[in-house]
């Protein structure tokens, strides 16, 4: 069932690296993670690579294998042929710390501009009620386990650095989308949707949702729906009638604009 | 290089500092910011990353949104039975009063659990718990507890030092906490903390077992930096072996499949296609277990008229269950036995409650759980021991240290119930949070100082693997424990292997002083092993020799040699675990169980 | 292949990028090596087939109409149209250019502003990006933030157009099923039901096509329900909902098919108007 698998791996840091080749013994069954925890027991103990639970749960193994943005240990080796040799490299978005691991504090202080979730008093019970219809679609969202793979591959940040302060990417986008479709919050965020995140920077080329490891529909299910959130507000011919001859929409008319978060207290080393 | 780096060393000053951003820590945190207190949170991972995220099945709450004759104390009675009876009845009468109140804010913080028909949060039934109790969301509950835990912490605007490793606790001269040292993966620089209250949240120990459903990053840190600065562990000798794990292929044997697809109807089946959890059915649940296939079958439906399917008994039962059948030659064909949902619900259903595990067969070993049973067997998966903390604050015997979490010890007894480990990390999490921050503000400008010496001594014993003559690979040392902890110390134990054990960990401990490390600070696995590695080798230590010492078989222990379980000696006291003289080993004490005050005694009389 | 094409097309722009200086330095502008640039191939010349195509006839102003069918292109015919193909006037009679030309804004900003076919042809035409994780090869962007593309915003208005023209389109179908048999004492023609002829047919089938683009828009099923926070207060809306995201889950799917179908409805009634056979009927 073994065999003999060639990589190459990318090492090096800022000042530089290469794609370095390594040889290394595996089994049926196994991962591209496995391969490089082999590598890095037996062949470079200091090969530098970001994992938790090599279970597709917790979104830390992000990498580009043979250019796919993709998560090593849920790529199986079964997937190439057995001649094939596969290239690992860090994800090329985010600035490279070592080997295939990558500074992604970009999207940490995007999380923390986000406006939280504002919810209304909780009811005479002391219990809150939803139906499960309605939080249906903020759990689709909620899926998310933050790999990052979709603020990797989006092509807004990936090829133009100077995107990076405007936009706050495809992961920001879906939060966006699941407090706005929440049965229960109370603010508006439309604005900021357009405004802060940058939602107009997307032209919806779907690169986020290919790459999603949990199948979450990105674009056709929270990146268009709140482009046409912000359509309502600013665009739509018919809305801005209806609210000139008194029509109001109920679901947001009770909402405040919601105000935008704090980056700065994700602490990481100086260099 | 910032103001605050001195010789290139950085240096903070904090009230609370939490060391792990699960569910405990970034719990924790929040409460004690909450009640005023300067707080970070130090993590050795990317926050949100903690092995929190693994949780699957849901948060034990005593809601009664399902069930209105659910209440806390059934809870209560249900923990206790679970852990049999050697729980601290204070920490878990604490955590069924709270747990519901716990949930409830999770959900005012943006969580979105499924929900009753009537709006209110789901809740599902799992093994030992009387009633239909886990709030959940699918099987990803912990996903989204550690989400909107994480999401609260950045909207607190709470500082979080992430992929920073702590290595070691300062004391003043008094004996009391003030503050810690550690190191950033990323650069390996030094860190600095002065601070009086150290929060420990820092999880499990099973990546010291081969099999395990664990992460690299449980290696005990929060168990060795306590036993280091004084404090004591107990219950070290139980250890849970999840009765669910996948067993092929080898690269992800022993990752966890949630005990929901048993909760929603699963039913467990030997070679012969026999359903053989009948036959392992103990006399201490035998009044409320189904005894045939109908009545167990009949439960899902009403619950009132049947008792639960024996696969729904606690996790001990189950595991050495299904041990006993591998053992007796009846298992699947990768070593392990049959877990069926296939032929009993529709794959719709399957579908729609377990996403994960149909998504985590489906890409990992090609089966299709809708349409064919799994091949499951016993992981490690949880410690039961660990730091010793006052029930009702969480501080440890070193004042100003805390441990909460999976890293304390006393509150599931000898044995976890499924669910309750979430509750446990929501409720010690905001009382440890609220004491330590409480305890601050107490302290005025009245704070214990480090000493110099002190972190000089850290930040040497941090860099010692690179400065070591010698050829041990750490990694290897690392196999080995993994080796010798599952052979010797696993699911069944017996004097003779636990003996080996010992004398294997002694052996590995002086390899592990020839430790040699390539490379340099930078972002270097090698070396976090090494320092890790030093934690694992005490903790397995302890384990071993509690589990030496406890001559009976009880919950997450199971001994060979001593199968019965014995009330009388040993059902009144805890094995204490604490670092000798010497600071190389660990020696062990005796303990007294605290006594249940009799009003909650008479929850456990008609049994 | 691709990747060594990319090596050597290492370009400036790639600075801006994956070849910045914080970034890792693996050199190339992918190393994606399958055949990524197919899909956007072939995008690109089916579409700028049907441009050619479309162009043309739209600016033929003849051969569009054969009693009792007309080409989708020239529908509602507003300009100087031939006898028979005006079913809702002439207002546009003085429009010295094809009358295609006066209606065909409504269906092609549709479609140019579908979120389906600006995912296709920004990868396909602009390369912005070519695929997933291949480098652009644009030195800035601005997406859809400023002039022109903010207009792109407006596929709401051009939706609520595409009803109308759908509804016109079903009614040139449904029509296709009778036949003139003469003019009455005034004038007027007279028509009987009961015709159906394979070009009746293809427009049937091009009307459904249509419809299953139109109402599984993205901003359609917005409208519908989309919009909504609860969908338990809205049952009706919400089962809209569910029934338009399955259409719209095929979105891309029925925008080529249908585009198709109008150029095969043109085509055959092309062929009709100008002699090349006869429509054979079915009854």
């Amino acid at each position: 069932m073994g065999y003999r698998l060639k990589m190459k791996l990318w090492r090096g840091d800022k000042s530089g690296g290469e794609l370095k080749d390594y040889e290394v013994d595996v089994s049926e069954g196994e991962v591209v993670l496995d391969a490089i925890h082999r590598v890095q027991a037996e062949q470079a103990g200091d090969l530098a690579v970001r994992w938790n639970c090599k279970a597709g749960k917790c979104g830390s193994c992000s990498a580009e294998i043979n250019g796919k943005p993709r998560l090593m240990c849920m790529c199986r080796l079964s997937d190439f042929e057995e001649d094939e040799t596969i290239t690992v490299t860090p994800m090329r978005t985010f600035p490279v710390v070592r080997d295939l691991v990558t500074d992604v504090t970009f999207n940490y202080e995007k999380a923390a501009e986000l406006p939280s979730f504002s919810p209304p008093p909780r009811d005479a019970d002391g219990k809150r009620r939803m139906a499960q219809v309605d939080v249906e679609r903020g759990q689709e969202f909620r899926k998310c386990i933050e790999c990052f793979l979709c603020q990797n591959v989006c092509h807004v940040v990936r090829d133009h650095e100077d995107n990076k302060p405007a936009f706050a990417g495809p992961r920001f986008f879906i939060r966006y989308a699941e407090l706005d479709m929440h049965p229960l919050d109370t603010n508006d965020r439309r604005e900021l949707a357009q405004g802060a995140a940058g939602i107009g920077m997307c032209n919806i080329t779907k690169c986020c949702t290919e790459v999603c490891p949990e199948g979450i529909k990105i674009t056709d299910n929270a990146i268009i729906p709140m482009k046409e959130r912000v359509v309502d507000k600013k665009y739509d011919p018919l809305v801005w009638l209806g609210s000139k001859i008194g029509i109001r929409n109920k679901d947001t008319e009770s909402r405040v604009p919601a105000k935008q978060g704090k980056a700065g207290h994700i602490k990481r080393p100086a260099h | 290089m910032s103001a605050s780096e001195q010789g290139g060393m950085e240096r903070h000053q904090y009230d609370v500092i939490v060391v792990g951003a699960g569910g405990a820590g970034l719990r924790a945190a929040i409460a004690a910011h909450d009640a005023g207190a300067k707080t970070a949170v130090v993590c050795k991972s990317l926050l949100g990353k903690a092995h929190t995220v693994m949780a699957e099945g849901g948060i034990a709450a005593a809601m009664g949104n399902r069930w209105p004759e659910d209440n806390w104390e059934v809870h209560f009675r249900d923990t206790m039975r679970g852990g049999k009876m050697l729980n601290n009845w204070r920490m878990a009468q604490l955590h069924a009063q709270e747990a519901p109140e716990r949930v409830q804010e999770l959900e005012d913080w943006g969580a979105l659990f499924d929900r009753t028909e009537d709006g209110l949060i789901s809740q599902r039934d799992f093994g030992g718990h009387k009633y239909a109790r886990l709030a959940h969301v699918g099987d990803r509950t912990g996903l989204e507890m550690i989400r909107t835990l994480q999401q609260r912490t950045v909207e607190l605007g709470i500082d979080v030092f992430m992929e920073c490793t702590v290595t070691d606790l300062f004391k003043d001269e008094s004996g009391a906490i003030s503050g810690a040292f550690g190191y950033w993966r990323e650069t390996g620089r030094f860190i600095q903390f002065d601070a009086p209250a150290v929060i420990l949240a820092t999880g499990g120990i099973g990546k010291s077992f081969k099999v395990t459903s664990n992460s690299w990053e449980y290696t005990g840190d929060g168990h060795a930096l306590a036993m280091r600065a004084g404090a004591a562990l107990i219950n070290m000798e139980f250890v849970q072996f999840h009765p669910t794990g996948m067993v092929w292929p080898p690269s992800v044997k022993g990752l966890l499949v949630t005990e929901s697809v048993r909760g929603d109807g699963g039913i467990l089946k030997n070679s012969e296609g026999k359903r053989f959890m009948f036959d392992y059915i103990p006399e201490f649940f035998k009044s409320e277990t189904a005894d045939t296939e109908e009545e167990a079958d009949a439960w899902y439906e009403d619950k009132k008229n049947n008792r639960r399917p024996p696969e729904l008994l606690p996790r001990d039962e189950v595991a050495r269950a299904i041990n006993s059948e591998i053992k007796a030659g009846r298992g699947s064909p990768h070593g392990g036995i049959f877990l069926d949902i296939a032929s009993r619900r529709t794959p719709e259903f399957i579908k729609k409650r377990l996403p994960s595990m149909y998504h985590q067969f489906k890409e990992l070993a090609d089966v299709d759980i809708t349409a064919e049973p799994m091949e499951i067997g016993p992981t490690c998966h949880y410690v039961m021991g660990g730091v010793e903390v006052d029930a009702d604050t969480q501080e440890s015997a070193v004042p100003g240290l805390y441990a909460v979490g999976e890293c304390s010890g006393g509150m599931h007894g000898s044995n976890r119930l499924g669910g309750n480990s979430l509750g446990d990390l929501l409720v010690f999490g905001k009382l440890a949070g609220e004491h330590a921050a409480k305890k601050v503000s107490g302290l005025g400008a009245n704070r214990p100082a480090v000493a110099p010496d002190d972190v000089a001594a850290a930040a040497t014993s941090a860099v010692a693997p690179f400065e070591v003559e010698g050829g041990e690979n750490p990694y290897a040392i690392q196999h080995d424990l993994q080796q010798a902890m599952n052979d010797l110390v696993g699911i069944i134990r017996e004097g003779a292997e636990l003996e080996q054990a010992l004398a294997d960990i002694e052996a590995l401990k002086e390899r592990a002083k020839q430790m040699v490390v390539e490379g340099h600070r930078q972002y270097n696995p090698g070396w976090h092993l090494a320092l890790d590695l030093r934690n694992m080798l005490i903790v397995s230590e302890s384990i071993a020799k509690a589990a030496l010492a406890r001559e009976e078989s009880r919950g997450g222990h199971t001994r060979n040699d001593f199968p019965k379980t014995d009330h009388e000696v040993w059902g009144k006291k805890n094995l204490v675990v604490t670092l000798n003289d010497s600071g190389d080993g660990v020696q062990l004490s005796e303990k007294p169980l605290p006594v249940m005050p009799d009003e909650l005694k008479k929850y456990f009389e008609e049994s | 292949m691709a990747s060594t094409d990319a090596r050597e097309s290492t370009s400036g722009s790639m600075e801006a990028g994956v070849g910045g200086p914080t970034r890792a330095d693996v050199g190339v502008r992918t190393l994606r090596g399958d055949r990524w640039w197919l899909a956007p191939l072939t995008t690109f010349v089916v579409f700028f087939g049907f441009i050619v195509y479309a162009t043309f006839r739209a600016f033929a102003g003849k051969d569009y109409y054969s009693a009792p069918y007309l080409s989708p292109f020239y529908s509602p015919c507003l300009g100087d149209c031939v006898e028979g193909s005006s079913d809702f006037g002439q207002p546009f009679s003085w429009f010295p250019l094809s009358a295609a030309l006066i209606i065909l804004i409504f269906p092609l900003g549709f479609r140019m502003t579908c979120y389906y076919y600006r995912k296709a042809y920004y990868r396909a035409f602009w390369l912005s990006p070519p695929a997933c994780a291949v480098a652009e090869p644009h030195g800035s962007y601005s997406g859809e933030t400023r002039f022109p593309l903010i207009f792109q915003n407006m596929h709401r208005w051009f939706w609520y157009a595409a009803v109308a023209i759908g509804l016109i389109l079903t009614f040139d179908t449904v029509i296709s099923f009778r036949e003139q048999t003469g003019v009455d004492a005034s004038g007027h023609p007279t028509f009987e039901w009961g015709h159906m002829g394979l070009g009746s047919l293809l427009m049937v089938i091009n009307v459904v096509l249509i419809w299953a683009y139109t109402l599984g828009c993205h901003s359609c099923r917005h409208i519908m329900g989309g919009r909504l926070r609860h969908f338990s207060k809205h049952p009706v809306r919400y089962k809209l909902w569910t029934w338009i995201s399955k259409l719209n889950g095929n979105h891309a799917r029925y925008a080529w098919l249908s585009l198709f179908s109008i150029a095969l409805v043109d085509l055959y009634i092309w062929g009709l108007a100008a002699g090349w056979y006869d429509d054979p009927r079915f009854f």
